[in-house]
């Protein structure tokens, strides 16, 4: 991620997720391409308890390894995983900070409505002052 | 008097927000539906919009784009699903870049907004959701974030 933003940028982000991925050099690209296949939500779900290697998380699925091993490296991009080495194994964890930008994009989107809430009432404020003023 | 209420549910990431305004019902609908009264409330402070197209019929579209204090565009796009003038209107709220294009990778949210009179005024019931991709949505549901809480709760038992 880039730097924090000065309050300028601060205002913009709230409604503006675009900003926020050109900032965060594709990582909100990134997160909702890997949140779009099954088989990866699939593994963000075993992966919560960060106890399974690659390996062990295979099994649980009918495609080769190295397809499996694909998606986590997919998941990793995305930072919603994190892989650990124990071992020779790599364990695979799920990254609660990716919940995290999920309930933040909604905490954007509700700052983005109160000032809009507030821009409107200040319109609608002003028409009135300017109606009594040419009464 | 501004919001009256804010209701967010992740399961679904849908935010809802009730408004209530001091003017008539007509005032406020006039604040969606002229592009010059739009372009005053709907970018944030010192990012005023400028609105290049605004068709508010079903299957119109509206575009802008909003300058910042350094002269930098950012632009978006609504595409009008429905419009019951004055009331309501339901549209896909998406975002392009600074030649207008639409950035189709990125997240699209659904609005539905009703105007209602009350107690002389009018209250404004606004509801956007991201769940349209349902990629969000589909992650919660799983139970991952009961997942990640049991997760947590059993790595707190083995450092207690």
């Amino acid at each position: 991620m880039a730097a924090d933003p000065a309050p300028p940028w601060r205002a913009l982000l709230t409604y503006n997720l675009m900003v926020v991925d050109r900032h965060g050099e594709g990582e909100l690209d990134r997160l909702f391409h890997a949140l779009a296949d099954k088989t990866r939500r699939d593994i963000l779900r075993r992966a919560a308890g960060g106890e399974l290697s690659v390996s062990r998380l295979a099994e649980a699925y009918p495609i080769s390894f190295a397809a499996v091993q694909k998606h986590v490296a997919v998941l990793e991009r995305a930072e919603l995983v994190r892989k650990e080495r124990r071992g020779r194994e790599a364990l695979v964890r799920t990254d609660p900070e990716a919940l995290r930008r999920a309930r933040e994009a909604l905490d954007r989107l509700e700052s983005a409505w109160r000032e809009r809430v507030e821009q409107m009432s200040k319109l609608l404020a002003e028409e009135l002052e300017d109606e009594k003023g040419r009464r | 008097m501004s919001v009256a209420s804010v209701e967010k549910d992740l399961d679904t990431l849908t935010l809802t927000v009730v408004a209530d305004f001091d003017a008539p019902l007509e005032r406020v609908w006039d604040l969606w539906a002229d592009p010059r009264k739009l372009e005053r409330w709907w970018g944030p402070p010192g990012y005023p919009a400028t609105v290049t197209k605004h068709e508010l019929t079903a299957g119109g579209e509206v575009a802008y784009y909003m300058t910042g204090p350094d002269g930098k565009r950012y632009g978006g796009w609504w595409e009008v699903i429905e419009v019951d003038p004055p009331r309501s209107i339901r549209f896909r709220d998406g975002f392009a870049d600074e030649e207008g294009n639409r950035v189709e990778e990125m997240p699209v949210s659904e609005a539905v907004v009703v105007l209602s009179e009350r107690d002389g005024g009018t209250r404004m019931e606004m509801r956007a959701t991201y769940a349209e991709r349902g990629q969000f949505e589909q992650v919660l549901e799983m139970g991952m974030e009961q997942g990640i809480r049991e997760a947590m709760g059993q790595m707190d038992a083995l450092l207690a």
